[in-house]
């Protein structure tokens, strides 16, 4: 099976992605805004991906700043 | 009037002029950005949002706040108090105010009253723990709101918000504040403050454009208040109905992004300056009150005090009405404002109904030159009043 070289966190609200854009750019884990992928549907027309490899970490910060989210996918 | 320097006393209407970085960010916003924000996933969308976030993160910074979504934009204060009492009370339920209040909370409250829902008013008392008291024994039953404001726009003087807040959290009623005069004036934290609800206004102390402001909506609290519009939020676009989840509840239509722009810059401002803003309007007000308080024919209204209070200063002088004073400081540059400020409640208070008072409002801009100048056309009208 193919293995996924991202991820995808979808938010609420757009105001929840740019907050935790923010956050991840403080840390130095590289994360980049884009529109939602057609396959995923989500309250929020863009969506933050990351590296796969990174996700236990991006977990772990959303985690402790308390910020919602609706969910992580492989894309 | 040509050679006449024009000088601005009227910051609590609306204060001017802006710092440097809110014309050079609004500019930057149309010319660069442009976009509808949250509405895309281009580039620029994101960038419009990126503006509407960073506007969020420095008023939540400022407010003591930890989650910036919960922070939430409207027109201006009134819009954003309205937000609340339409949106929270319902026929039976009782709100309590104080005597010092602005048309803003009066006008919706009486709406409120006249579709069944009861509303006390509590005489406004100079000392104000005295005045938190009456808050605490008008509570009852069905006590759902307390709204009051933290200062008020025709005497200046604050009111006791960190007290009815522990009254109210104690009682377990939701607690309004209306900041419209302090926001950027006065320190606000709206944990410390027990505050629920913060209304305030971003072309005041915030130095933001008009057609800017919005509300601190502490977490929960959502579930009680209606949103007074329904639109477009570009989230959750597949549904009919508006979410619930905030700032997008009250968030609904494109909003004043370049606006936006331009308050982030004004709040960053604020911040950076810290505690110098208000250390310095207190400089002013002390000028001002000890100015007027010798000239002959002056009566100033409210407290005479720089402490306790903002930088809104309300006086009258005797023989003359507060146009022919407002029209008499015009012809020495002076711009202030003359009437009844929206605030007919604070004027009776004051016993300055229905003639009202001028008002002089400096901010932090205003030079020492200017006071000067102000007081001395004051004397120079009190003294021909007087003789006339």
């Amino acid at each position: 099976m193919e293995r996924a070289q991202h991820g995808v966190v979808l938010f609420y609200s757009m105001s929840h992605a740019l907050w935790a854009e923010k956050l991840f750019k403080g840390t130095g884990i590289p994360v980049k805004l884009i529109p939602v992928p057609r396959q995923l549907s989500s309250d929020c027309g863009i969506c933050l991906r990351f590296d796969q490899p990174d996700e236990p970490r991006v977990r772990d910060i959303l985690d402790r700043k308390q910020i919602e989210i609706q969910g992580i996918h492989p894309i | 009037m040509t050679g006449v320097k024009t000088i601005y006393l009227d910051n609590a209407a609306t204060s001017w002029p802006k710092p440097e970085a809110v014309y050079r960010a609004m500019d930057d916003f149309m010319r660069r950005t442009g976009a509808s924000p949250g509405r895309s996933g281009h580039r620029l969308s994101i960038e419009a949002g990126r503006v509407a976030y960073d506007t969020r993160e420095a008023l939540a910074m400022l407010f003591g706040v930890r989650d910036p979504t919960r922070i939430v934009f409207t027109a201006n204060a009134t819009e954003a108090l309205n937000v609340v009492i339409r949106g929270m009370l319902h026929p039976g339920d009782h709100v309590i105010t104080s005597g010092m209040e602005h048309n803003s909370v009066m006008r919706p409250l009486r709406a409120a009253e006249q579709a069944g829902v009861r509303v006390t008013v509590v005489p406004y008392q100079p000392a104000g723990t005295l005045q938190a008291g009456g808050v605490e024994r008008a509570i009852g039953e069905d006590t759902r709101l307390i709204v009051l404001s933290h200062a008020s726009n025709v005497a200046g003087n604050l009111l006791p918000i960190a007290e009815a807040g522990l009254i109210a959290r104690k009682r377990g009623v939701t607690f309004l504040v209306d900041a419209a005069q302090t926001a950027g004036c006065c320190a606000i934290n709206v944990e410390a403050m027990n505050i629920d609800v913060l209304a305030f206004s971003g072309h005041k102390g915030l130095y933001g454009p008009q057609g800017t402001g919005g509300l601190y909506i502490r977490q929960g609290m959502e579930s009680r208040i209606r949103p007074l519009k329904h639109g477009g939020t570009g989230s959750r676009s597949e549904s009919e109905y508006q979410p619930e989840f905030l700032p997008d509840k009250y968030e609904s239509g494109t909003p004043n992004t370049v606006g936006l722009a331009g308050l982030c810059a004004g709040v960053r401002f604020v911040l950076e300056q810290g505690g110098a803003i208000q250390r310095r309007e207190r400089e002013l007000a002390a000028a001002l009150l000890q100015g007027l308080g010798g000239i002959p024919g002056v009566v100033v209204h409210g407290q005479n005090s720089a402490e306790g209070r903002i930088a809104v200063i309300s006086f009258n002088i005797s023989g003359l009405t507060p146009s022919e004073v407002s029209m008499g400081l015009e012809e020495h540059g002076i711009l202030c404002r003359p009437g009844l400020h929206c605030s007919p409640a604070a004027h009776r208070t004051l016993g300055t109904f229905p003639q009202g008072t001028a008002r002089l409002s400096p901010g932090y801009f205003t030079s020492d030159e200017d006071i000067e100048a102000a007081l001395q056309a004051v004397r120079e009208i009190a003294a021909r009043g007087a003789g006339g």
